[in-house]
């Protein structure tokens, strides 16, 4: 049914640090890899080493420029994928079935045997986080790697995402929301995370840490104690360069 | 929005199909034999049309039965449920007009009300979207229903009622583009909600996550189009609505009643492919386009 659940026992999901992520795209690439040989339809891409490549992602890497009022701006490298919201428009907007939100977990997955690739979810959604594979002609999404976290064949090391486990710099959390004792619900208060487009009405899961202030190093007027001793003791050529200088100047 | 052929086709031509349909229901008019028999044809040449074309915007087809399951939520399953029973509703209506020359008066306006939903479902799908602001509005459901009453009056040549909706439309359509070009700032999404940044100061797209197209920039991020748009408009608005009028207000002849169709149906094209690719999706703030 592509009516939402009232209440979800647990509301898995992510917290992306805006902080730390270095925008290196590694979790791209891993979750590229892992949903193109594990559940579902593989990732495909069309072009691939051909003038005009395009392809499936169920997570993206976007870098932002942010100009503050006074002083340098800042990069913040945005990574992106399914937030799991509990209000999901691309769950109820779907004709099929095939779009459905879990009670038990909360994760917002596609049934790509009952998907009639309308692309009716992708309108509905605001984030960007659907994207129809063109070989499959089905709906692909981020699963929060269903077919790891739950996985006894897998060491407990690696019943993450595989995007949470590949990140170099820890960038990307796992956990349940709705534990107000859970890592990630602390990690979100701790440093005041918070929704994409609230706006929207989605109630987005995953949550986003906002990047801490920078040094102001530009803004500071002596950047050391010992700058004094360092200026220039002077200003024109000597030897060589001076006679060379002053013989130019008489041309 | 990308204005893909298939759902420009199929939105005009089934919006005017089931228009007329909605007048051959109510009996306006009750002809029958083989006069009945070319108005429905033409009904359903028109609204089954449109319902093929939008099947090839389908990436699987063969499962389409499926949609008829989620009416509860989804207004694309309540759509195709409401052209499906529209359809069966009035070919069993056109059997008693056209072969028994009787009029089955309740059935006729089982099958209007039912076409007249099919139009509303229809623009539910475009008017229930958050994302993309300018659909976002009831004056897309009144602006859809209105035209495809007017259109089908004129296909049924009721001028006088076509004298009437299709000037309405006119002004709904008026109203929808002032209406739609304020929209998006109405909304409150900017780069700054949609990144959580806005905070620390101004923000800009620096640098995208793919150096390629990809589905998202296909689909949603349609700009292109765009720079004519004041132009379509005018011919729009001149064809869809002015010359129809204009057309009918003559003396009658079948050959003006032709032309205003035609006119018609050629500046509605016109509007609907502005409808989709005027539509600015909120997704393209993520890529710092609109
Ligand atoms: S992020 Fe998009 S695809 Fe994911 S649940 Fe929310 S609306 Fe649906
Ligand atoms: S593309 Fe598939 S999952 Fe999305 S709305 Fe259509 S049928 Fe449902
Ligand atoms: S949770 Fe899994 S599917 Fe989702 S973005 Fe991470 S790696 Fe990709």
């Amino acid at each position: 049914m592509t009516t939402l659940p009232d209440r979800t026992e647990r509301k898995l999901g992510l917290v992306i640090d805006l902080d730390t992520c270095v925008g290196c795209h590694a979790c791209v690439v891993s979750c590229k890899g892992w949903n193109t040989q594990n559940y579902g339809a593989p990732l495909s891409d069309q072009d691939p080493y051909g003038a005009d490549p395009s392809g499936t992602f169920l997570n993206r890497v976007h870098s932002y420029e942010v100009q503050p009022e006074a002083g340098a701006a800042q990069l913040v490298h945005f990574p992106k994928s399914c937030l799991h919201c509990d209000n999901a428009p691309c769950v109820t907007v779907c004709p099929t079935g095939a779009s459905y939100k879990r009670r038990e977990d909360g994760i917002v997955l596609v049934n790509e045997d009952a998907c009639i690739g309308c692309g009716l979810c992708a309108w509905a959604c605001p984030y960007g986080a659907r994207e129809m594979d063109m070989a499959a002609k089905v709906m692909k999404k981020c699963t929060l790697c269903v077919d790891r976290i739950y996985n006894d064949n897998l060491p407990e090391v690696d019943r993450v995402p595989a995007c949470v486990r590949t990140c170099p710099s820890n960038a990307r959390h796992f956990g349940d929301l709705s534990d107000p004792d859970s890592d990630v619900s602390q990690l979100v208060a701790a440093r005041g995370g918070m929704d994409l487009m609230p706006e929207q009405g989605t109630a987005p899961v995953n949550k986003y840490l906002p990047p801490r202030p920078k040094d102001r190093l530009d803004q500071t007027g002596d950047i050391d104690v010992l700058a004094p001793f360092l200026a220039p003791v002077t200003d024109q050529p000597k030897g060589f360069l001076g006679w060379l200088d002053k013989a130019l100047d008489r041309l | 929005m990308h204005p893909a052929p298939s759902i420009i086709a199929f939105t005009t031509l089934s919006g005017l199909g089931f228009g007329l349909m909605v007048w051959l229901g109510i009996g306006m008019p009750g002809s029958t034999g083989i006069v009945a028999f070319v108005f429905f044809a033409i009904a359903y040449a028109l609204a089954g049309g449109g319902l093929i074309a939008s099947a090839f915007h389908l990436g699987h087809p063969e499962r389409g039965l499926l949609a008829f399951t989620q009416w509860r939520s989804s207004w694309l399953s309540r759509e195709a449920i409401c052209a499906v029973a529209t359809l069966a509703v009035m070919a069993a209506y056109a059997i008693g007009r056209v072969f028994l020359a009787t009029d089955w008066v309740p059935l006729g306006w089982l099958g209007a009300a039912l076409a007249l939903g099919t139009v509303f479902t229809t623009s539910m799908i475009y008017a229930q979207m958050k994302t993309v602001p300018r659909w976002r509005s009831p004056l897309t459901p009144a602006l859809f229903l209105c035209l495809s009453l007017g259109g089908g009056a004129l296909l049924a040549g009721q001028v006088s009622w076509a004298l009437i909706l299709l000037p309405l439309a006119g002004i709904l359509q008026l109203a929808w583009w002032w209406q739609g070009d304020r929209a998006f700032a109405a909304s409150g999404t900017t780069m700054a909600s949609a990144t959580g940044l806005g905070g620390i100061g101004s923000v800009r797209a620096f640098e995208p996550p793919h150096t390629g197209p990809n589905y998202l920039l296909r689909e949603m991020v349609h700009v292109v189009g765009r720079k004519h748009a004041v132009k379509l408009r005018a011919i729009a608005f001149v064809f869809g609505y002015v010359l129809p009028v204009a057309l009918l207000l003559l003396p009658f002849a079948h050959v003006f009643g032709l032309l205003a169709v035609i006119s018609h149906v050629a500046g509605i094209l016109a509007s609907r492919w502005l409808f989709f690719a005027e539509a600015e999706h909120v997704v393209g703030l993520y890529y710092g386009k609109r």
